[in-house]
C-alpha cells in the first residue's frame, strides 16, 4: 500500500530534447541508437503545491459541483414541461437560465476546486525569424518569381487586362443595379400647382376643419402617406385681420399670400436628418422635431431657433378655392428634408 | 471503441503531435481575461438564437393586415416584417425568449467588446507584436455595432424605422457620392421596399460571415502569439503562466459560457427589451417621443444632437450638418482607434516587443489620454438623452443642450489631469492594488481598544507559488494521476527506473496520463 510518504517521493519526469532533431538523426531509422537522446531529468515532487487541488475538502467540492448539475437537470426538465404546457415566456426563461446557471456553476467549481491549482507555465519563443531564414525565403520567392513571372511580361499584361475588365463590369451588378440614380427625386415632392390637401385617410381638408391652434398632417392626393410630401398644416391663433398671416420681412413680398386665414403649412421632413417634425406647441407656436429636438418658429418662416437643424422647413404656399378646400398654389420652391452634396444653396 | 475512433482520425489528420501542444496551452488566470470570453460566448448565443429567429421572421416590407394574437394592433396595416416579428414573439413557443435573448446578447456582445478593448488599451496589450490583432479586434467592434444596428432595424417598428430614416440622411450627407450611395443602398429614395430584405441578408449572412472569419483570425493570432500577462511572480516575457487548456481551462471556460447563457436568459426573463408592439409599425409620417437607439449607437445620437446647426454651402454644393457628427466623427474615432498602436509607438519611440502588460498607473499619460477620450464619448452618450433629462429634471431643453455642448469639451479636459494625478499618486503607494489583510479593532470589557489582524480570507490563504513549467516534454505522469485519483496508486510508478534515457520516438502522452495500474 502506498502511504502518504509515497507522495513525497521524488519522481522523474522525462523530457526529450526540445530542439528539432538535427539532419543526421532525421535521416536514420527509428531504431538507430543515434536517435536515442539523453533526456534531462526534471524532478518534480509529487507534493508540489501546483498539483494540489484547491479544495480543502474534495468530497464536499464534488458535492457542490454536482448539486449544480442536478439543479440543471431539474431545470431543463422544467423547461421541457413549461414548453410542453405552453407556459409564459417568463417560465421558459427562468427554467432555461437556471439550468444553464447550474451547469455553469458546476463546471466552474469543478475547474476551480477539483483540478490542479497551478500555476503552470509554458515557454514563449520569439516569432521573429532569423535573418538567415528570412533571406532564404525572400531569395526563394524572388528567384521563382523571376523565372515564372518577370520573363512572361505578355502573360502578365493580358492577365491584367482580363481582371481589369472583369473589375469594371462587376461594378454594374454589384453597384449600379442596386438602385436608380437620384436624378430629380430629391428636389421634387408630389406637390403640384392646385394639389388638394388631404389627410391620411384621403379626405380633402376644408376651412374650419381645424380648431384654432390645431394641426394635422396633410398630403397631396397622389402621394398619401408619402415620406417626402408629408406636410404639417397648422391653424395659427389669432387669425390675422388682413386674411393672411404676415411672413417675416425677408419673405414679405414672396410669401405674402401663402398662409390664408391663419392656416400655414410647412414640410414635415426635418432639415436635420429627416425625421417627421411631428410636435406642435400651440402656446409658443413652435414645431419640435422629436429626434434631436430642433425647434422651428412657425410665425417666423419655420426658422430653426434651437437644436442642430441648419435650415428652415420649406413652406407650402396655400390658397382656398371657391368651395372652401385647401389647395397648393404650387409645389415647394426648394428641396425638402436634409441636405446632400448636390443641393447647393437652393 | 473511442480509442479506435481516435486512432482513425489521428492516422488521417495527425492530431496527436500538435494536439499535445494545444493541451498545454496556458491561459493566464486574471479576471480581466474573461471579458473577451464573454464577447465570444455572447456571439455564440447570437448565432444560436439568431438561427431560430430566421425560421420565423419574414424580411419583407410588403403591407399586410395584422391578424395575429396581439389584440391592440389587429386589423392594422403593417409590414410582413413587423407582423412576423409579432408572430414569432406571441405565437411561436419560446419565440419571445429567443428574441429577447438575441437582443440582450447583442447588447452584451458589443458591451463586452468595448470593455475588453478598454482592458487591452489601458494595459498596453496592443503593442508589438499584437498590433495586427488590435486592428482585427477593433474591426470586430465596428462590425458588431453595425450589425447590431441592422438587426434592431429589421422589425420595421416605429422607433427603428425612424433610425433607418436618420441613417438614410447620414449616408446621403457624404460629400460627392452621398445621394448615390443612399439610393444604391436603399434601392431608390427613402423608404422604398428594398431596405428590409437588404438589411436582412447583410445582418444574417454577410456580416456574420465576416465576423466569424475575423474572429477566427483573432483567436488564431492569439494562439500563435500566446497571451500577454501581468507582471507577477514567475511571469517573464519568455513564458506564459496560468492554467493549461486541458482540463482546467476547458472546465472553467465551458462553465463560463453556460453562465453567459444563463445571464442572458435571466435578463430576458425579467427585463423586456425592444417591445416593438408598443411602438407600433413604422409609418413615415409618424414619430414617437423620446426616440433613442440602442446604447452602442447612443454616442452618435448624442453627437447629432449637440452639433451646432452648421452646414457648409458653396460652389453649388453642400456639406450637410449631419456629415460632421455622423460620418466625420465616427470616421476619426475608428481611424484613430485602429491606428492607435502605431500612433503610440510613434509618440513613445517604443518599438520593442512587449509580452508583459502595463499596470495602467505606470503609464499615466496613456491612461489619462484614454480616460479623457472615453469620457468624451460618455458625455456624447449622455447627450442622447437630452429630452429625457430635460423632462425628468424639469429644466429647459435649451439649458440641457448648452450644458452638454460645454461638458463635451470640459469633461475630457478635466479628466485628463485628474487621471494623471491619480496614477502618479498610486505609483507612490507601494501596496496600491494589492490585497491587504484587514485589521479588526476590538474593545475590551474595560473599554480599552486593541487591534488584531482579521481572520484570513480565502484569497489570503493561498500563497503564490512559482509556476511549474509544462513544456511539451515534461511528463507528470504519475503525479497528476495520483492526485486526481485520491492518492493511492503511486507506489510502483513513483519508483521509476530513474530513466536517464528514453526513446524519443515513444509517443508522448498527456500530462495527466493515467498510470498503468490505474484503469
Ligand atoms: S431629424 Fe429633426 S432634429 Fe434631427
Amino acid at each position: 500500500m502506498a502511504t502518504k510518504t509515497a507522495w513525497a517521493a521524488t519522481i522523474t519526469a522525462s523530457s526529450s530534447m526540445p530542439d528539432e532533431p538535427d539532419a543526421t538523426a532525421a535521416s536514420s531509422g527509428p531504431d538507430d541508437p543515434s536517435r536515442r537522446v539523453r533526456i534531462p531529468v526534471i524532478s518534480v515532487r509529487a507534493d508540489a503545491p501546483q498539483f494540489q487541488i484547491a479544495a480543502k475538502n474534495p468530497r464536499r467540492a464534488e458535492l457542490v459541483a454536482s448539486s449544480g448539475f442536478v439543479l440543471a437537470a431539474a431545470s431543463f426538465a422544467g423547461f421541457g414541461a413549461a414548453y410542453w404546457q405552453n407556459y409564459s415566456n417568463f417560465w421558459l426563461a427562468v427554467t432555461f437560465s437556471v439550468g444553464f446557471a447550474g451547469l455553469g456553476y458546476g463546471m466552474v467549481v469543478w475547474g476551480k476546486y477539483l483540478m490542479p491549482r497551478g500555476p503552470f507555465s509554458e515557454s514563449r519563443h520569439s516569432l521573429v525569424p532569423t535573418s538567415a531564414q528570412r533571406e532564404v525565403f525572400v531569395q526563394d520567392f524572388a528567384s521563382r518569381g523571376k523565372v515564372a513571372v518577370e520573363r512572361r511580361g505578355f502573360l502578365v499584361k493580358t492577365l491584367g487586362l482580363a481582371s481589369g475588365i472583369l473589375g469594371v463590369v462587376l461594378a454594374f451588378p454589384l453597384l449600379r443595379s442596386l438602385g436608380p440614380l437620384p436624378g430629380k427625386t430629391l428636389r421634387q415632392t408630389a406637390w403640384r400647382r392646385g394639389s388638394y390637401l388631404v389627410d391620411v385617410t384621403g379626405r380633402k381638408i376644408k376651412t374650419g376643419d381645424l380648431e384654432v391652434g390645431g394641426f394635422t398632417t396633410v398630403f397631396p392626393e397622389t402621394d398619401i402617406g408619402g415620406a417626402y410630401s408629408q406636410t404639417m398644416l397648422i391653424r395659427v391663433d389669432p387669425p390675422p385681420a388682413s386674411g393672411y398671416l404676415t411672413p417675416p420681412p425677408q419673405f414679405a413680398k414672396q410669401r405674402a399670400t401663402w398662409a390664408p386665414q391663419g392656416y400655414i403649412a410647412f414640410s414635415k421632413v426635418c432639415t436635420h436628418a429627416g425625421c417627421p417634425v411631428g410636435l406642435y406647441q400651440e402656446l409658443t407656436k413652435k414645431m419640435l422635431c422629436p429626434c434631436h429636438q430642433s425647434l422651428f418658429d412657425v410665425t417666423d418662416a419655420a426658422i430653426p431657433i434651437f437644436g442642430p437643424a441648419p435650415r428652415p422647413l420649406p413652406q407650402l404656399p396655400l390658397y382656398i378655392d371657391d368651395e372652401g378646400y385647401f389647395r397648393a398654389q404650387d409645389g415647394y420652391d426648394e428641396p425638402v428634408g436634409p441636405g446632400y452634396w448636390e443641393r447647393g444653396n437652393d | 471503441m473511442i480509442d479506435a475512433l481516435f486512432n482513425w482520425f489521428d492516422e488521417r489528420l495527425g492530431i496527436s503531435g500538435s494536439g499535445r501542444k494545444m493541451l498545454n496551452k496556458i491561459f493566464p488566470d486574471h479576471w480581466s481575461f474573461l471579458i473577451g470570453e464573454i464577447a465570444l460566448y455572447s456571439f455564440i448565443v447570437l448565432l444560436g438564437t439568431g438561427v431560430f429567429l430566421t425560421l420565423y421572421f419574414v424580411p419583407s416590407s410588403k403591407e399586410v393586415i395584422y391578424e395575429g394574437s396581439y389584440a391592440p394592433l389587429r386589423g392594422q396595416p403593417v409590414s410582413e416584417a413587423f407582423a412576423s416579428t409579432l408572430n414569432l414573439s406571441f405565437a411561436v413557443r419560446g419565440g419571445l425568449l429567443m428574441r429577447q435573448m438575441h437582443h440582450w446578447s447583442a447588447n452584451i456582445f458589443v458591451g463586452s467588446i468595448v470593455v475588453h478593448m478598454l482592458r487591452i488599451f489601458f494595459t498596453g496589450a496592443f503593442r508589438k507584436p499584437r498590433e495586427l490583432n488590435w486592428i482585427v479586434g477593433s474591426t470586430l467592434l465596428i462590425l458588431a455595432i453595425f450589425n447590431g444596428f441592422l438587426g434592431y432595424s429589421l422589425p420595421d417598428d416605429l422607433v427603428s424605422g425612424t433610425g433607418i430614416r436618420i441613417s438614410f440622411s447620414i449616408v446621403e450627407s457624404i460629400p460627392l457620392i452621398g445621394s448615390y450611395a443612399a439610393f444604391f443602398l436603399f434601392g431608390g429614395n427613402f423608404p422604398g421596399n428594398a431596405i428590409i430584405p437588404r438589411f436582412f441578408i447583410l445582418h444574417v449572412l454577410v456580416l456574420p460571415a465576416v465576423i466569424v472569419g475575423l474572429l477566427s483570425a483573432h483567436l488564431g493570432m492569439l494562439v500563435r502569439q500566446k497571451h500577454t500577462q501581468f507582471p507577477g511572480r514567475g511571469n517573464t516575457p519568455r513564458n506564459v503562466v496560468g492554467a493549461p487548456l486541458w482540463p482546467t481551462f476547458v472546465a472553467k471556460t465551458t462553465g463560463f459560457m453556460f453562465l453567459t447563457v444563463a445571464v442572458t436568459g435571466v435578463l430576458s426573463a425579467f427585463f423586456q427589451i425592444n417591445p416593438v408592439w408598443l411602438y407600433g409599425p413604422y409609418v413615415p409620417y409618424k414619430v414617437s417621443y423620446a426616440v433613442q437607439p440602442d446604447w452602442y449607437m447612443g454616442w452618435l445620437d448624442g453627437a447629432l444632437r449637440i452639433m451646432p446647426s452648421w452646414e457648409i454651402v458653396g460652389f453649388g454644393h453642400m456639406i450637410p450638418n449631419v456629415f460632421f457628427p455622423a460620418i466625420l466623427l465616427p470616421g476619426i474615432t475608428f481611424g484613430v482607434l485602429q491606428m492607435w498602436p502605431f500612433i503610440e509607438a510613434r509618440l513613445t519611440h517604443d518599438h520593442a516587443e512587449h509580452q508583459i502588460l502595463d499596470r495602467p498607473r505606470d503609464r499615466p499619460k496613456r491612461t489619462a489620454f484614454g480616460a479623457a477620450v472615453f469620457s468624451f464619448y460618455f458625455v456624447l452618450f449622455g447627450a442622447s438623452a437630452t429630452d429625457v433629462l430635460a423632462n425628468y429634471l424639469s429644466i429647459s431643453l435649451n439649458v440641457v443642450l448648452t450644458s452638454f455642448r460645454f461638458l463635451a469639451i470640459a469633461v475630457p479636459l478635466i479628466v485628463f489631469p485628474v487621471t494623471y494625478r491619480i496614477c502618479k499618486e498610486m505609483q507612490s503607494v507601494p501596496t496600491a492594488g494589492k490585497r491587504k489583510r484587514a485589521n479588526v479593532v476590538l474593545r475590551s470589557a474595560e473599554g480599552g481598544y486593541s487591534t488584531v489582524r482579521a481572520e484570513e480570507r480565502p484569497g489570503d490563504a493561498v500563497p503564490r507559488v512559482d509556476p511549474l513549467p509544462l513544456d511539451e516534454d515534461l511528463q507528470f505522469v504519475p503525479v497528476m494521476a495520483g492526485v486526481l485519483a485520491g492518492g493511492d496508486v503511486l507506489a510502483e510508478e513513483t519508483q521509476p527506473e530513474s530513466p536517464a534515457e528514453v526513446d524519443s520516438d515513444r509517443p508522448r502522452s498527456g500530462i495527466f496520463r493515467i498510470p498503468r495500474n490505474y484503469r
